[in-house]
């Protein structure tokens, strides 16, 4: 807590009493509220002291307070990589004025993240290059995670009236010989994995302008998730990433049980961190795979494939699903592994390095394959912060940040593994890291597996979980337990919080206020593809199309979580 | 007929006529006659090239099903293409969105005749438990759907029964489009009725 006071005095010394900044008591964070007057000039102060350094912003958020009379807040989430601490600002905000200056100028991963709020909440950013929708499409109207607005609400979006940079219609009269076009990638397109759209206009065959357009797979996560109760919402995040979904659910189900001060039982921990483990395997594996699919080699895809199914088999094993798992439950697991769950993994270690050595084998020292992506889609390691990448892709830019390491959840301190950095931050760089982040991750599923002891997979606690169904037949008290858990459901005391997880992609953070009832009051998802999809019309410029088609699979966007 | 060759077996249109085959005294077949209609369907439902037309996780699970494991080209329908021109079997797999659906029309437009159209999964189907502000409840909104493959997401299984499903109804002339030709109504429909 010491270094929670440094830190925060050492941001009042340029702020005193009156001056727009006051710290809030308690919390999960450091939490100052801030007067939109002088955010901007704070946020410089923030990102520029070398004592703070926030150098990468994690978040922006609105959250909708209709009871107050400064309706709105917008919430930003800071972290600082070099010394590993976090801060929120909450900059409230009037209905009738309702606009906040734009930190686009400070930090670049504000782009999307000002979008969105305005889109879901109709508060202006002064000063924001591109301000206009972002997830729901041009003819919606209102604004969707507003309380009073009806989530059923539909509005139809005619063709005519789709989206296109205002710079895709203007004649460019000062070209050379070249002829330019604009040309459309998406959102239905053989090379874009997912719902991803992009605008480029094209010099001969290079990209000389473009933009990306997402919300094709807006599902209104954070809408429906403010309908269910808090363990209702758990099949929801399971179909953010959906390529690991395990790891939503952990993620998420981390986040409530830090509100509610629980834990889940040892053993849940350690299956968690298997499931998760084994699920950043599937996810990087078909990352990989599509990625050399897209530049041409299928056979990787077949072999990384093989090794997902096997995956796939265990997590059926557990939760009956093969992809949409919803194992995880709010302090524990929805139910124990079945018998055989160590040996089907031990299986598991044995069956998927074969597999990734016949890829390595065919790729990795492949002339085209080097050809086709050294140097393609670089980024500087400043650049990528500034962005807000997390995840891989920073890794291979050079920055070693990694959750599991920085803010250890689920007992990862305790576990012996190395986080691979690249740092030519290409897409060949992109695609080692994720080879050898394989490897990390099937070392300490191992470690885990030693680890893994019999005992109780969900909390005894009876306000958070129910009692075990033969303690209801047998106990009285249990009983009551049952009976209040089912008719009065779960709540949550009021409060915030930020919990944050080490997603396949990135930092996968759950921002969530709870007003104390049986619903979330408001959880904003902060999805590490959003920060790292919003570079990508900047990376391209300069390269040619086909480089796009290469960059853009090993950014490994995936829509469900970057659109919600 | 009793006793028939189960060997050389043509589709019936409309399950109403038998095939008919001229025998010798012996009963073998001397050759077969058969509208060039059937034939044709017989050729199309074994031949399905899939437009896959992914939004979201039921695209994953379409990949599983295209992989060597499930391995969709055992039923003829291996080659995914990704041009509209070239495909005649819609496969929407995930959800659709406001956003997203006057793309799926034009791509079902841009289809050459004959198509067909496959909704994969929950979303597709009904909107699955989106019931939200940006979510198309079920894509027959907007496209007619032939078959409907429950499952959040369907199984790589349930799938393979969706499309060998298809290939019964191609056969019997059941699908939207051999329907709205022959201006027949779907089976179970009463004839007639208001």
């Amino acid at each position: 807590m010491a270094q929670r006071e440094e830190l925060l005095a050492a941001i009042q010394r340029g702020y005193p009493e009156g001056a727009g900044v006051a710290v809030l008591p308690g919390g999960d964070l450091p939490t100052l509220r801030v007067e939109k007057r002088v955010l901007l000039s704070l946020a410089r102060r923030l990102k520029d002291d070398p004592a703070l350094d926030f150098k990468l912003l994690s978040d922006v958020c609105g959250v909708d307070y209709p009871g107050r009379e400064e309706r709105f807040e917008v919430v930003y989430h800071l972290y600082s990589v070099t010394h590993g601490h976090r801060i929120r600002l909450q900059v409230p905000v009037q209905e009738d004025d309702a606009s906040v200056p734009s930190v686009y100028g400070v930090w670049k991963a504000a782009d999307w993240f000002e979008r969105e709020a305005y889109d879901m909440f109709g508060i202006r950013f002064e000063g924001h290059p591109n301000l206009k929708r972002i997830l729901c499409h041009p003819s919606f109207q209102g604004h969707a995670l507003r309380k009073d607005y009806d989530p059923g609400q539909r509005w139809l979006l005619r063709e005519g009236e789709q989206d296109q940079p205002a710079w895709a219609s203007r004649r460019l009269e000062d070209e050379d010989h070249f002829e330019t076009q604009v040309l459309n990638l998406g959102p239905s397109h053989p090379a874009s994995h997912g719902t991803l759209r992009t605008v480029v206009r094209l010099d001969g065959e290079v990209i000389t302008d473009a933009e990306a357009e997402i919300g094709y797979l807006h599902r209104c996560f954070e809408k429906m998730a403010e309908q269910h109760t808090w363990n209702q919402v758990i099949p929801f995040t399971d179909r953010l990433n959906y390529c690991s979904s395990m790891m939503n659910g952990v993620g998420y189900a981390l986040a409530v049980e830090k509100m509610l001060g629980i834990e889940a039982p040892r053993r849940a921990q350690v299956i968690r961190l298997i499931l998760s483990e084994l699920s950043r395997i599937m996810d990087h594996l078909v990352d990989i795979g599509a990625n050399l699919n897209d530049v041409g080699a299928m056979t990787p895809f077949l072999y990384m494939y093989k090794a997902r199914e096997e995956i796939y088999s265990v997590l059926e094993a557990c939760a009956g699903g093969r992809l949409t798992v919803s194992y995880v439950r709010i302090g524990g697991l929805a139910n124990d592994t079945p018998a055989g769950f160590e040996d089907a993994v031990r299986y598991l270690l044995k069956r998927i390095p074969p597999l990734m050595a016949d890829m390595e084998k065919l790729i990795t020292q492949n002339l085209i394959f080097r050809q086709r992506t050294e140097r393609v889609g670089a980024m500087s390691p400043a650049d990528a912060l500034d962005w807000g990448w997390t995840g891989p892709c920073l890794r291979a830019c050079g920055v070693p940040y990694d959750v599991r390491k920085a803010q250890p959840y689920l007992g990862y301190e305790e576990y012996d593994f190395k986080i691979p950095v690249a740092h030519t931050g290409d897409t060949y760089a992109r695609f080692l890291v994720r080879v050898e982040e394989v490897r990390q991750s099937l070392a300490i599923v191992e470690q885990a597996l030693a680890r893994l002891e019999p005992g109780a997979v969900i909390t005894d606690n009876h306000l958070v979980a129910l009692p075990a169904k033969e303690k209801v037949y047998t106990e009285m008290e249990s009983l009551i337990w049952h009976f209040k858990w089912v008719m009065e459901g779960m709540k949550v005391p009021p409060g915030q919080v930020y919990g944050c997880t080490e997603g396949a992609n990135g930092e996968l953070g759950f921002y969530i206020v709870s007003d104390g009832g049986g619903k979330p009051y408001r959880i904003k998802v902060r999805p590490p593809c959003f920060a790292i999809f919003q570079a990508y019309p900047h990376m391209l410029k300069g390269h040619m199309v086909a480089d796009s088609v290469a960059i853009l699979a090993s950014l490994n966007v995936i829509a469900g979580e970057l659109d919600r | 007929m009793g006793g028939r060759d189960s060997r050389v077996s043509l589709p019936v249109y409309g399950g109403g006529a038998k095939e008919a085959a001229a025998r010798r005294p012996d009963g073998s077949h001397v050759f077969l006659t058969t509208k060039f209609n059937h034939l044709i369907d017989k050729a199309r439902k074994n031949s399905l090239w899939p437009f896959p037309f992914g939004t979201a996780c039921c695209a994953i699970e379409f990949m599983s099903v295209m992989m060597s494991h499930y391995d969709l080209s055992r039923f003829g329908a291996e080659v995914v293409r990704f041009s509209p021109r070239q495909s005649d079997l819609l496969l929407v797999a995930g959800t659709v969105t406001d956003k997203m659906a006057p793309v799926m029309v034009r791509i079902y437009e841009q289809m050459a005749e004959p198509k067909y159209v496959i909704s994969m999964g929950a979303c597709a189907c009904t909107g699955g438990f989106y019931r939200a502000y940006h979510v198309v409840q079920g894509i027959d909104e907007f496209v007619p759907v032939d078959v409907y493959v429950p499952g959040c997401p369907p199984t790589p299984e349930a799938l393979l029964q969706g499309v060998m499903r298809l290939q019964e109804m191609i056969e019997g002339g059941e699908t939207h489009y051999q329907l709205a030709l022959t201006g027949r109504r779907p089976k179970g429909e009463a004839h007639g009725a208001a």
